[in-house]
């Protein structure tokens, strides 16, 4: 069986770091030059020889988003479900080690925050959990998504991996994307961040969009958690992470996001920093590598960042989150994931958007459209 | 006048509604371009909502719509979307897009066939988007589908007629009309494809994304226009240079 784990074993991180911080600027000239470009180019993309051509690279991105996507922003919002988790992460205020009190919605508060969701005008939603197959497993999804499908045109889950034949019941139900992030494809990091609980399986996590793709899913979003180690390096693997998936798996949509770790409780600080300068050298390096991906941008970013990324090469946003259980009305204090930083109301976010000239999108999915046959 | 089914149309500039700033600028396009007919993805649509944006601006008499079932990936779900679009916009004609790959977004011939004889059965009007493939557009037709509409080059790509000499046979060989669909960049593309002898073209990122969409659409509906003038009045034939001498020849005149 393919599998993402024979392409990544052929990598080392020392090679490919050291790859990229050798980059000239005439491998940025030559890579900025090219319409179809390499893992190679996009290293040189990455690198440090590229800060200088961010104006240059952003005209570039702003075309091919536009060319592509048009002028519209694509609308979600996150509902957190549950807030129990069994691993302990180093980064995340859901560890749990982090002994506060935990919050799991029933269906009557799914509901109600489900509507509140749709009050604000929204059609697509993202379920988050935390890691607690006992209380929040596979049937506890599987019941949400019933319970929401009604409701939305469109449902992504962000939880733990899942088995296949999970993944498979659930895109019966109705989950249309899974977002599964590796959070760093460093593996000597990687146990550092996650020293215990299922999730510390780094080789699990890796192959879980394998498992996904296997079981026919629409769309899987990939994504590192910025700060946990070099960035360049490891967007690197995000994207030969993505380029393997679309050969392989090429009924599938991707999307890619790149969260900088946010304060939350009981955190660490992050290793590295990358800079609003970077994060755009990133955005911009990843839409010349590849045309057609989703790029999106949370609410973890500042309102200057986002106003102006919407031009970049970003086609979804959500706007208006809550990072924890029953947020939105149910339970208002309870345990958030991270702060967010761009706090301002869906109806403001839109109208930015259109400030920028471009129409946010609500609904680009519909339910009819859900009898996936393999 | 191009007629479709039963319907008879004067603008040969079939227009899409994606991509567009917001929904006032694609009004203001598509009503500069002249159109009549105007395809809307089922998925951008909020059916239970009778004031959806999308639709409260395509509310002009002269706009046809032709539902299209972008997001289907097989011939099942192609058919479910059709159905759902009659109900929901009311109407039968129906732009059948059935890509699988959502990369390239490439059509589905196999499934696009398959979708294309149930439709018909059901009694849709089948317009079906399909690689610039002669033998599949004649199946096609078999199939009972209303016209074809093959593409000039991979959609959104701007590129152009890339498939020209495919789009040539499929023009000299078909009964019903023939659309170019998919990578038309610039009015001089739509007018070298109405040059061709297509039957029309179907155009959206090329407006939508320029950067005055409005006076985009109105350049299309004039590059239509004259393409399919010169089309009528038949373009002057190719000719080489004349010889002086004719060296393989010339003995014969001795």
């Amino acid at each position: 069986m393919t599998s993402f784990q024979n392409i990544f074993a052929a990598y080392s991180w020392h090679e490919v770091q050291t790859a990229i911080y050798q980059k000239s600027a005439r491998d940025v000239e030559l890579a900025i030059n090219k319409t179809k470009r390499s893992l190679e180019d996009l290293q040189a993309l990455l690198s440090p020889a590229a800060a200088s051509y961010l104006e240059q690279m952003a005209l570039i991105s702003h075309h091919l988003t536009q060319k592509r996507f048009g002028k519209t922003i694509q609308m979600y919002i996150p509902l957190y479900l549950s807030n129990e988790c069994r691993n302990i992460c180093t980064y995340c205020g859901f560890s749990f080690d982090n002994k506060i009190e935990r919050k799991t919605l029933n269906d009557e508060e799914i509901l109600q925050e489900a509507g509140a969701l749709k009050s604000m005008g929204y059609d697509h939603v993202l379920l988050v959990t935390g890691e607690e197959p006992m209380r929040v497993g596979v049937q506890y999804l599987k019941n949400a998504v019933a319970l929401l499908r009604p409701h939305f045109s469109h449902i992504a889950i962000e939880v733990q991996p899942l088995e296949q034949q999970d993944y498979e019941e659930l895109i019966a139900a109705g989950v249309n994307t899974v977002l599964v992030y590796q959070e760093t494809y460093r593996k000597e990091d990687y146990k550092i961040h996650h020293p215990k609980g299922k999730k510390s399986n780094f080789l699990y996590r890796l192959e879980t969009p394998d498992r996904l793709g296997r079981a026919g899913i629409h769309k899987i979003g990939l994504g590192v958690l910025i700060g946990l180690d070099d960035w360049r390096t490891d967007s690197f693997f995000a994207a030969l992470h993505l380029r393997y998936l679309e050969r392989t798996y090429w009924k599938t949509k991707y999307s890619l996001s790149f969260p900088r770790l946010r304060p939350c409780s009981g955190n660490v600080s992050p290793k590295v920093t990358i800079s609003d300068k970077e994060l755009v050298q990133l955005i911009c390096a990843y839409r010349m590598f590849d045309e057609e991906v989703e790029l999106s941008l949370s609410t973890r970013e500042s309102e200057t960042f986002r106003n102006n990324a919407i031009k970049l090469g970003i086609t979804s946003m959500s706007a208006g989150s809550k990072t924890n259980p029953g947020g939105y009305v149910v339970a208002p204090r309870s345990l958030e994931q991270f702060e967010i930083s761009d706090e301002r109301s869906p109806a403001e976010i839109a109208a930015i958007v259109q400030q920028q000239g471009y129409e946010p999108v609500w609904k680009d999915w519909d339910k009819s459209l859900m009898s996936f046959e393999k | 006048m191009l007629q479709i089914a039963e319907k008879a149309f004067t603008s040969r500039l079939f227009t899409g509604t994606g991509k567009f700033s917001s929904s006032l600028v694609m009004e203001a396009a598509l009503l500069a371009s002249g159109t009549e007919l105007v395809t809307v993805a089922l998925k951008r649509i909020d059916i239970g909502n009778s004031n959806d944006d999308i639709l409260h601006h395509l509310d002009h008499s002269q706009f046809n719509l032709l539902p299209n079932t972008s997001g289907a990936r097989t011939a099942r779900e192609a058919v479910l979307a059709a159905q759902l679009a009659l109900e929901a916009l009311e109407t039968n004609w129906l732009k059948l897009e059935i890509h699988p790959d959502p990369k390239y977004l490439m059509p589905d011939p196999v499934e696009t066939l398959k979708a294309t004889e149930e439709l018909v059965k059901l009694g849709f009007v089948v317009l079906p988007y399909v690689h610039a493939d002669p033998v599949l557009c004649k199946r096609l037709e078999e199939a009972g589908a209303a016209a074809v509409m093959p593409l000039g080059s991979p959609i959104g790509s701007s590129k152009g007629l890339r498939t020209k000499d495919f789009l040539e046979i499929i023009i000299e060989q078909s009964n019903i009309p023939v659309v170019v669909d998919a990578g038309i960049g610039g009015p001089s593309h739509a007018a070298e494809a109405m040059e061709l002898g297509a039957d029309a073209v179907l155009v959206n990122t090329a407006i939508a994304v320029s950067g005055n969409p409005v006076q985009m659409a109105e350049a299309f509906k004039l590059a239509v226009e004259a393409g399919r003038m010169a089309h009528e009045a038949t373009l002057a034939p190719l000719s080489p240079h004349a010889e002086a001498s004719s060296p393989l020849t010339a003995f014969l005149d001795h």
